[in-house]
């Protein structure tokens, strides 16, 4: 069998597991599905575009291939510029749309105005970029085999250890530091948190900053590996939500877990079943896990 | 000519506003009557669009489907379809919270639309479902009659909609409705089910965006998967939003502000921007009205009309 799958799955789950933390942290702190945060994957995907173009029009020689790699140094600089922009962009959505619908008290309304939201950003990125698609790089790499006839390039190896590193901080800090019990304690009961002296609105600022750098990071994985589009992050949506709730909602391993499950199963379909029903495997799942543990892998129960 | 030609484009406007109509009543029935999130409009419709259309559609060159029945048989057989895909999506979600359904149902709209794009034999796939019967074909080289007649056939299919809904709504069933959707501990306390209740008004609801759907197939005579994108959804749901969920005259109200919106702003983009720009007049559109509905939830809740 040739497990090629193994590697792309891995890839691919990398990816999601880096939106679904965004969306599994916003869902448990500020208890509602934020269906734009495909389109914060999107956005982080463009401004490291904007960033990394503008990096090599002034500093000569910054978009020279990195030794074994196809990017020069001002894409991963502008990978950090974006994360950072994202966050804060995350954060401002929330200021100007959620915050507001949220102090009237209206939680299924925030899945509405997500929706709404999701539609007008993504529109906003096609008005803007038009849906061609663009590249971070023009060079091409060559695969290379590593051994149980899995091909892998460079880029892939260092995108993987990227998103190691940065799940890794991100979990240290989720379980560790005060912040990070901080945010597990709103989510658990904000009321309760907010008696305690947890200072909430920090927290939900945070929640956002987090969710909004994590997806712009995924935005650079998916850039790098395939295109920047507008539709790029929606198409990720229903993946992202079904390694949240696999996962289980709150939990960052889960949703860890829950990424590389969904990325390995659709990378197994890919190579076993056909290309065409890719999109399909991320709903079967969902399914699958509300009729038999639908608080997830990790969850606890509500 | 033209005059007829204006009562002609006229007509088409209302025809397609008021089918949309049918399908935001009933996304009335599922989100302001009872308080469930659907994400997935548009794959409720496009269910009914196909089911319709191979069940109508007669044998001819070409055709994907023999079976010519009546247009009456397809729109009904597209309800019933519809409705029990609704069924089953809610049995499956209806126990869980609020968000999974909109989840759940934001995924069938997905894996609805693959099969659309992959069950070639049957859907035409990406190429679309061709060669559909229209009503009144027989009058169909009088555009403006033709226009006008279908106009008045889908006026008395959303009135005959309308009034249905207003009975069911002003009956016991809706009053219980209504009384899960506000207080479900004390309605669960006074012996209702309030989970068969919301099941079976989510199955109404699915039905008529069945309707729609086939509505749809049948106004234009050829239907493709990218008819029903999340962009269609979106659209009914702001139909809803603006015009005032609860309200199935809200729900006609806000089909024929919004439906009017797109149309006007299509053909101001169309005289304003260049050929090769238009893919990106479209995006602007759909920015115009997702602002619109966000400054609504925030400013309006209610919307233009709200449920008495």
């Amino acid at each position: 069998m040739n497990l090629q799958f193994v590697m792309d799955g891995t890839l691919a789950g990398a990816m999601i597991a880096l939106g679904a933390i965004g969306v599994t942290l916003t869902y448990s702190v500020l208890q509602f599905s934020n269906f734009a945060h495909g389109e914060l994957i999107s956005i982080g995907a463009y401004i490291t575009y904007l960033v990394a173009a503008a990096i090599s029009a002034t500093v000569i020689g910054s978009s020279e291939a990195l030794a074994v790699f196809s990017f020069g140094w001002n894409v991963l600089l502008a990978g950090g510029v974006a994360m950072a922009l994202t966050g804060f962009l995350a954060w401002g959505l929330d200021w100007l749309l959620f915050a507001r619908l949220r102090a009237k008290g209206m939680a299924i309304t925030l899945v509405m105005a997500s929706f709404g939201a999701s539609m007008a950003l993504r529109a906003m990125l096609e008005l803007v970029f038009s849906s061609r698609p663009l590249y971070y790089t023009q060079d091409l790499q060559i695969a290379r085999a590593i051994g149980a006839g899995i091909l892998v390039t460079p880029d892939q190896l260092l995108l993987v250890a990227i998103t190691a590193t940065l799940v890794g901080l991100l979990y240290v800090m989720w379980a560790h530091t005060a912040l990070g019990r901080a945010m597990r304690a709103v989510s658990e009961n904000p009321a309760l948190a907010q008696v305690c002296g947890i200072d909430v609105p920090r927290v939900v600022r945070v929640t956002w900053y987090i969710g909004g750098a994590l997806a712009s990071a995924a935005g650079l994985l998916l850039g790098l590996l395939v295109q920047v589009r507008p539709q790029m992050g929606f198409e990720m949506l229903l993946p992202l939500f079904a390694a949240a709730i696999l996962g289980g909602i709150g939990s960052v391993p889960g949703a860890l877990c829950g990424g590389l499950i969904v990325g390995l199963s659709q990378a197994a379909t890919v190579q076993f079943i056909g290309a065409e029903w890719r999109a399909g495997v991320a709903f079967v799942i969902l399914l699958a896990v509300l009729l038999i543990r639908p608080n997830g892998l990790f969850g606890r129960r509500s | 000519m033209h005059v007829l030609g204006l009562i002609a484009y006229v007509s088409g406007f209302l025809s397609t506003a008021l089918m949309l109509g049918i399908a935001c009543m009933g996304l009335n029935m599922q989100w302001g009557k009872t308080g469930l999130f659907n994400v997935g409009v548009a794959g409720f419709m496009g269910i009914g669009a196909y089911t319709s259309a191979l069940l109508t559609t007669p044998a001819s060159a070409g055709a994907i489907s023999s079976l010519g029945l009546p247009i009456v048989v397809g729109c009904f057989g597209a309800m019933l379809v519809a409705g029990l895909g609704s069924l089953l999506v809610g049995a499956l979600t209806l126990r869980l919270r609020t968000d999974y359904l909109a989840i759940i149902t934001f995924g069938a709209a997905v894996m609805i639309q693959l099969v659309l794009l992959n069950a070639t034999r049957y859907t035409g796939g990406a190429l679309g479902f061709a060669f559909i019967p229209r009503p009144f074909a027989s009058i169909a080289d009088q555009p403006t009659l033709f226009a006008m007649v279908t106009l008045v056939l889908l006026a008395l299919i959303a009135a005959g909609v309308y009034w249905t809904l207003e009975q069911l709504v002003h009956s016991p069933w809706g009053r219980v409705l209504r009384a899960i959707r506000d207080d479900e501990t004390a309605a669960i306390s006074l012996g209702k089910n309030a989970t068969v209740y919301r099941l079976q008004a989510f199955a109404v609801g699915g039905a008529l965006m069945g309707l729609a759907g086939a509505l749809q197939a049948h106004l234009i005579g050829f239907i493709a998967p990218d008819d029903f994108q999340a962009s269609l959804t979106f659209q009914i749901w702001a139909m809803l939003v603006i015009g005032g969920s609860g309200s199935n005259a809200g729900a006609l109200l806000g089909s024929i502000v919004v439906w009017g919106i797109w149309t006007l702003t299509g053909i101001v983009a169309g005289s304003v921007f260049a050929a090769e720009d238009q893919a990106r007049a479209a995006a602007l559109r759909i920015v115009l009205i997702g602002v619109l509905l966000c400054v609504v939830l925030v400013r309006r809740p209610r919307g233009l009309l709200s449920e008495r």
